[in-house]
């Protein structure tokens, strides 16, 4: 594929996906919690971008209102709730140690090869002008979902989690032009809704857990006796917050 | 109105109502008449469609045929009945001091909203809405799970937010795929391509089968972790054993149906396109492992709560099984299945509940002898497992005897898998459940106020299927299984 050959929207399409792609390596890697939330607030509006372009490549109107509606919720409204969050559970300044960084880094690049390998028989069907960019938006769902695995912070998880729905939100739009307009809205408020509840239970982890460490949560295993369910009364009175 | 909209719009306004004063003494009862009204609309639906067959409805968003109808009935008695059970249960959680008027209030309003979205899940026509009902159904129970606010119950809540989140998303990938397939064979034009009306009958058959079977596993995945299939089944216990009971009857009653019933919808859609069997083996394989390992883990339960939710995985798991097999006996037994588990699991939860609250924990070793201090806990429990486990003349009996009898036509090795299964969860159930209802009771063990009603309603509703399955509900299942396997029974 000669990328000289494509028309220069299409080119700039194939730049941003690349773009999306880069910040999911840098959410993967980065330790610092605000530096986290910024960069997957680029995220969001890297792929904003792209939409639009994809819009204007294939005269679909409606994509204008999932690019609009992306910056609102994930350039928006998301990345405010988390830093509010993080501010008011002070962990702005918190780092994360990361076990083995250049091993996780690797592992993502198989992924992205992985990727790339599924989206084949897609690639070999598909007559859009964006088909080139299918693997990337699998790659960045199966790098967040990457993240949320071996990141242990809670605030980690989320943001691959809602990067895991970026790449989504990105394969909907590169593989069909985006899903009817219906189904998107219907996502878009589950997401919303998920972020307000991620926001709820931060507050209960940090209640219970003292911390928002997800590598507390041990309670619950199949090696361990359950713990004995009296004395709830005291525990529930202080996670009155939500 | 039509029924459809009744049966929609009851638990949506009674969800706002209740958010408003669902801490009142009076929202158990608007719970209860919610739950009436929706179940009276979905019988009056249902009788409908039987009689007049599948409904198409304005602007096509939704369908309406013989397999979701009767999950829609079924799913409205079961929300009818556990309110009902709901009602006094929650008024001693509120008196012994572990949920306050709030927590009351979102309690009663997601129950509601949870009711909501699963019938929004089984009824619409469209895939992509069908994501977002199943999602929603995580998101309104979410914060139930956590009711307690106990460390136990907000890790139980954040694995299953989790785990749950990650795995519908990979649904959300396969609903894309199924899309662009659809696309591609019916242009990119149509906006209608994502209805299943259109899936189906249009373009039935035709969608390019390698993205198609990528889809598959793909939506396997995504629903599959909301069935509880097992190598991603580990949220289940966890949610099941750490919220209220009648949270955790309608999530094993209920939840896990619609999961499977979104995945046979797909499977209908793959088999068509695909003209091999991999949807199918697929299916088995997953359904088969869930069955055998969740009948082993029984064995090690401490909670009487989990050791119930295992029984639930086992189910699904054999349900899937039925589905995988695929001909007209096995989806026939599967359908029948998936009636019987919704109403024995549900009913069994309810004594399970009350002995938590009589023993005052949900240890197994720390319950004991409750049919010497409450008979009807205690028997309601004893009945229930017995139903569960598949004794005759229940009617879980007829429905496994059903689906031994089509692994034996099919695939006659895997009978011996299945039978050993049985076994083994029985021999789990029972080990526990001996000392729990017989023994000797703790000194100082006090009766409760217990309502047992529902318990009753839907163990002789079980029984009374097992005794003889009435002309209009065998002639159901019929419709259902045609359309679902695509051959008549016999």
């Amino acid at each position: 594929m000669a990328l000289s050959s494509l028309s220069l929207y299409s080119q700039a399409i194939i730049l941003f996906a690349a773009l999306v792609l880069f910040t999911s390596f840098v959410m993967l890697a980065q330790t610092r919690m605000v530096p986290l939330i910024f960069t997957f607030a680029w995220q969001g509006l890297l792929m904003a971008v792209a939409t639009v372009l994809v819009a204007i490549v294939s005269g679909h109107k409606h994509l204008y209102i999932s690019a609009a509606l992306t910056v609102v919720l994930k350039v928006g409204l998301i990345p405010w709730l988390l830093y509010r969050l993080s501010v008011r559970l002070d962990m702005n300044y918190e780092t994360e140690a990361i076990k083995h960084p250049s091993l996780l880094l690797l592992g993502g690049a198989g992924l992205v090869i992985f990727s790339y390998f599924i989206a084949l028989p897609i690639v070999h069907l598909s007559g859009l002008a964006t088909r080139n960019t299918i693997a990337v938006s699998i790659a960045v769902e199966l790098l967040g979902m990457l993240m949320m695995s071996v990141r242990g912070t809670a605030m980690a998880q989320v943001i691959g989690f809602m990067s895991m729905e970026n790449g989504l939100f990105f394969a909907a739009v590169v593989s069909t032009y985006g899903m009817p307009l219906i189904v998107e809205l219907g996502v878009a408020f589950d997401v919303m809704v998920a972020s307000i509840l991620f926001g709820v239970f931060f507050f209960h982890l940090r209640d219970s857990f003292d911390s928002l460490d997800v590598g507390h949560l041990n309670l619950l295993s199949e090696a361990n006796e359950p713990a004995p369910l009296a004395e709830t009364p005291a525990a529930s009175t202080q996670g009155e917050h939500a | 109105m039509t029924m459809l909209e009744i049966t929609l719009l009851a638990p949506l306004i009674g969800g706002l109502l209740l958010a408003l004063i669902g801490h009142r003494s009076l929202a158990g009862w608007l719970n209860v008449a919610t739950g009436v009204v929706t179940f009276a609309a979905s019988l009056a639906l249902a009788l409908d469609v039987f009689a007049h067959g599948p409904q198409l409805s304005a602007g096509r968003l939704f369908y309406i045929d013989a397999f979701n109808v009767y999950l829609v009935t079924l799913t409205a008695f079961v929300g009818m009945t556990t309110s009902i059970f709901s009602r006094p249960y929650m008024k001693h959680e509120v008196e012994r001091g572990r949920v306050t008027d709030r927590r009351m209030r979102l309690y009663h309003s997601m129950y509601q909203g949870f009711l909501f979205s699963m019938l929004l899940a089984l009824s619409t026509n469209n895939l992509g809405i069908m994501w977002v009902a199943m999602e929603s159904a995580t998101l309104t129970t979410v914060l139930l799970v956590s009711l307690y606010r106990t460390p136990s119950s907000i890790e139980a809540a954040w694995k299953y937010f989790v785990l749950c989140g990650v795995g519908i998303a990979q649904a959300l990938f396969g609903t894309v795929l199924i899309y662009f397939a659809a696309e591609n064979k019916l242009g990119a034009e149509r906006d209608d391509t994502l209805l299943w009306t259109v899936l189906h009958d249009t373009a039935g058959g035709n969608l390019d089968p390698a993205v198609v079977s990528l889809a598959f596993v793909f939506l396997l995945v995504g629903y599959g972790t909301k069935v509880g299939l097992v190598p991603l089944h580990n949220w289940l216990p966890d949610a099941h054993s750490e919220g209220p009971t009648p949270m955790s009857a309608v999530l094993s009653g209920l939840l896990l149906n619609v999961a499977l019933y979104a995945l046979v919808r797909i499977k209908m859609l793959v088999d068509a396109s695909l003209h091999n069997e991999l949807a199918g083996h697929l299916m088995m394989g997953f359904g088969l492992l869930s069955f055998v390992v969740a009948g082993l883990f029984l064995h090690r339960q401490h909670d009487i709560k989990r050791m119930y939710s295992y029984s639930s995985i086992e189910h699904m798991g054999l349900m899937t099984f039925a589905f995988g097999i695929g001909g007209p006996l096995a989806t026939f037994g599967a359908l029948l299945h998936m009636t019987m588990n919704s109403l024995t699991k549900s009913a069994i939860f309810v004594p399970v509940g009350y002995a938590s609250q009589l023993a005052g924990t949900q240890r197994i070793e720390d319950i004991r002898g409750l049919i010497r201090t409450q008979p009807s806990i205690g028997w309601g429990l004893l009945i229930g497992t017995v139903a569960i486990a598949g004794f005759p003349p229940f009617g879980v009996f007829i429905s496994e005897f059903l689906l031994l009898m089509a692994t034996m036509k099919s695939w006659p090795w895997l009978t011996i898998p299945l039978l050993v299964g049985f076994g083994v969860a029985f021999a789990g159930l029972f080990r526990h459940l001996q000392p729990m209802v017989f023994g000797e009771p703790p000194v100082g063990q006090k009766p409760i106020r217990a309502n047992m009603l529902p318990v009753a309603v839907h163990l002789a509703l079980v029984l009374w299927l097992g005794l003889s399955i009435p002309t209009f509900l065998s002639g159901w299942f019929e419709q259902a299984t045609l359309l679902i396997s695509g051959a008549p029974l016999r």
